[in-house]
């Protein structure tokens, strides 16, 4: 019997195996054309002076000097630093504070959550442009506007972003608070442990993974944002500062694509920044993966 | 079950990366065919409003000669974007638009000289063309449009005054001043609200912003892009400025959010007599049923009794030289028809206003008539100064900034940043793009 499964294993495991890259094809050339193939063009071009991507002439490192000497650049990552920070603890913490209070047995929890989750359906324009009227609004009984100066527009961001990801990561966190085994609950409840002993030494150690996950997306979110950060100020207000220009409120990939529209001289030099930015995050990416990881426990 | 899933999705990938694959080819081999007989036409479109009529011109002409001519319009304000991209591709665009010399630096190489074309013998004037450094006509100018103060004659009338009341900043500002403190028993006020949301500020950072660059250029004999500005007649921008923002109904505090449609609204509802906005505005305000006319921008220059509209293009036609010739060809044709053909050309005209051209039917627009009118007087044209902007959306972005600030809390210091961002802000995007 176990004989003749084995055989049957085989002969069904053998074709598999020998057409297997065949079947992985498709997949991986699109990767290839969808991925590799930009992403090695790009940072090619990022070494180059071009208008277009076909008539790229070698430049060398010139781009990548000119990255570091550009004062909107070095204020758009410092914003996009400090932005990241501010948003991750204040969209986890909050996220998780909701989650854990909707796990709660709480009349219309399912309600909470839909509505919660909502505003992550709307798309980051329209955000951008219904927020930015609000906060508008909001600042004329005051007499000034969102543009006026580079906090309002900061926090500004801030709550946009915060109001947009709290829900989704919301979702995330009930799953992984769901997933906390019953027993283990049940165990620190006899053994007498209060709610805040529960909470930090028995829940939030089994939901690291959900925490890596939340933060990992928060991270990566807070450095490619765009068009909430073009909808709502669009990097405004700008000023000359030090004798250079810088849009305040601009975050690093708004300020690359700016970059980008300057003139052709500038193509390659965004796509140095660009190229930059892509290590920056990676690195980022990596390291807050293998931190949080480290403290995950096993079921 | 799963493994059935897993077959189907494998099969729906392969099967539509050979359909991706297979279209492609066919339409390769389509326009291939046709590129070696007669040339391709494909026209990048720059003005939205222009679509509909161009893409008809094209089915027109196509069923005329047989040449397929291919229209795309790129959504407005992303055109370099769409410009960029195509020209990266093999079925590059054959027509494209160079809207100011910054932008013929861009694709100088890009642009065959059209110097010695039929369509260039076709001009009446070469007031509007690009030139490069070594003199070639590379981008050719085939409309133009004009920017002054559009007023409601009819609301004008009933405040009392007449089109001819006004000749220069003092009298503006009197007639102006007078409707503002009448507005309460008028219903109406003088201006409508200088609106400093992205729709709408283009107007004075970009338009308004000509009349010291035009007159300080003038004073200087400026004729290609300087690397500095001495903002000069500054005051007299500050002037008019002051003027838009105290005689209105709008809140200066509020101009940031302000769009572009709430100040046409104003006018088009009758609560202003003055709107500062361009000829391309004529057809949708007739519609509304306003009577309309353009007068100059007066902002207390020396002489300014004898100024005109602001007159120039940001159209100009360019012809892809890295296209085969038979292209090129088959493009000058079709731009040779457009402006030739007696209904071509009347439809041209219709949709963008006054053609430079010989054969071409007079506009019926009313705006460039007044400023026909004003030239036919002996009133000198303000050219459009602004197209030497380096960095252009940058320039305007940190005098928006700086405007903004200064209606909020109209103060000397904060004009001074207004100084600023014209004057220091010029030689920092010079410095930019020429860096």
């Amino acid at each position: 019997m176990a004989k003749k499964s084995a055989a049957k294993v085989n002969l069904v495991q053998r074709p598999i195996k020998k057409w297997a890259p065949l079947f992985i094809l498709p997949t991986f050339a699109a990767f290839c054309i969808g991925f590799v193939w930009p992403f090695l063009q790009g940072i090619y071009l990022s070494f180059c002076s071009f208008n277009t991507p076909k008539d790229a002439t070698w430049k060398g490192i010139e781009n990548y000097t000119k990255v570091f000497s550009d004062a909107g650049f070095l204020n758009a990552f410092k914003n996009t630093a400090a932005f990241a920070v501010v948003s991750i603890v204040l969209i986890n913490v909050v996220a998780f504070t909701i989650a854990y209070a909707l796990t709660q047995k709480i009349r219309g929890a399912n309600l909470f959550r839909t509505v919660f989750f909502m505003p992550n359906l709307i798309g980051g324009v329209v955000l951008g442009y219904i927020w930015s009227l609000i906060f508008d609004g909001i600042l004329k009984q005051y007499g000034t506007y969102l543009t006026a100066n580079g906090t309002y527009g900061f926090w500004g961001l801030v709550i946009l972003v915060a109001w947009q990801q709290i829900g989704y990561m919301m979702i995330i966190y009930i799953a992984g608070l769901q997933a906390v085994p019953e027993d283990m609950l049940e165990a620190a409840h006899i053994d007498g442990a209060s709610r805040s002993q529960t909470l930090f030494k028995v829940i939030i150690p089994n939901v690291m993974p959900s925490i890596t996950t939340c933060t990992f997306l928060t991270l990566t979110n807070s450095f490619k944002m765009f068009d909430q950060n073009l909808a709502l100020t669009g990097g405004l207000p700008s000023v000359i500062q030090d004798g250079a220009k810088v849009n305040v409120t601009e975050l690093l990939a708004l300020n690359i694509y700016s970059t980008y529209n300057i003139n052709k001289n500038w193509h390659g030099v965004a796509q140095a920044k660009a190229v930059i930015f892509f290590l920056l995050v990676a690195v980022l990416a990596i390291a807050q993966q293998a931190a949080t990881r480290s403290k995950e426990v096993q079921q | 079950m799963k493994k059935y899933l897993a077959l189907i999705l494998a099969l729906v990938m392969s099967l539509s990366l050979v359909a991706c694959g297979g279209g492609e080819d066919a339409a390769d081999d389509g326009a291939g065919d046709a590129a070696t007989e007669t040339g391709r036409v494909y026209y990048l479109n720059f003005k939205p409003e222009f679509d509909a009529a161009l893409q008809q011109l094209a089915a027109d002409y196509t069923a005329e000669t047989g040449v397929e001519v291919k229209v795309v319009t790129a959504a407005s304000g992303t055109y370099s974007d769409t410009l960029t991209a195509e020209m990266a591709k093999d079925e590059a665009p054959t027509i494209y638009n160079i809207g100011n010399m910054s932008g013929l630096k861009d694709w100088d190489e890009y642009a065959i000289d059209l110097k010695d074309t039929a369509l260039a013998g076709e001009l009446n004037t070469d007031a509007f063309n690009l030139y490069n450094d070594a003199g070639e006509l590379k981008a050719m100018g085939h409309c133009f449009e004009s920017f002054g103060i559009i007023v409601n004659v009819d609301l004008l009338k009933e405040a009392g005054y007449e089109l001819s009341d006004i000749t220069n900043f003092e009298t503006l500002k009197a007639c102006a001043d007078d409707i503002h403190a009448r507005a309460g028993e008028l219903g109406f006020d003088a201006f409508t609200a200088a609106g400093l949301d992205g729709s709408s500020s283009w107007r004075f950072s970009g338009h308004l912003v000509n009349l010291p660059l035009f007159y300080e250029f003038r004073d200087d004999g400026v004729t290609e892009q300087p690397a500095t500005v001495t903002g000069a007649y500054l005051d007299n921008f500050r002037n008019i400025w002051d003027l838009y923002i105290t005689d209105t109904s709008a809140d200066a505090k509020t101009l940031s959010t302000s769009t572009g449609d709430e100040s046409k609204a104003m006018l088009t509802e009758k609560k202003a007599v003055f709107y500062q906005n361009g000829s391309w505005e004529y057809a949708s305000l007739a519609e509304a049923g306003l009577n309309v006319a353009m007068i100059p921008i007066y902002c207390g220059v020396e002489g300014e009794e004898k100024a005109g509209l602001c007159s120039g293009t940001e159209n100009c036609w360019a012809v892809n030289s890295k296209v085969s010739e038979a292209d090129q060809k088959a493009s000058l044709d079709f731009l040779y028809w457009l402006v030739t053909d007696a209904e071509a050309a009347q439809v041209v005209v219709d949709n963008l206003g006054a053609i430079p051209f010989k054969s071409a039917p007079a506009s019926s627009n009313a705006f460039l008539a007044n400023g026909n009118d004003l030239a036919a007087a002996g009133n000198y044209t303000l050219t459009w100064a602004f197209n030497h902007t380096p960095n252009v959306d940058s320039f305007r972005a940190t005098l928006v900034t700086a405007l903004t600030a200064y209606s909020a809390d109209p103060t000397d210091a904060n004009w001074d940043a207004v100084v600023s961002a014209y004057v220091d802000g010029w030689a920092i995007e010079y410095a930019t793009v020429n860096g």
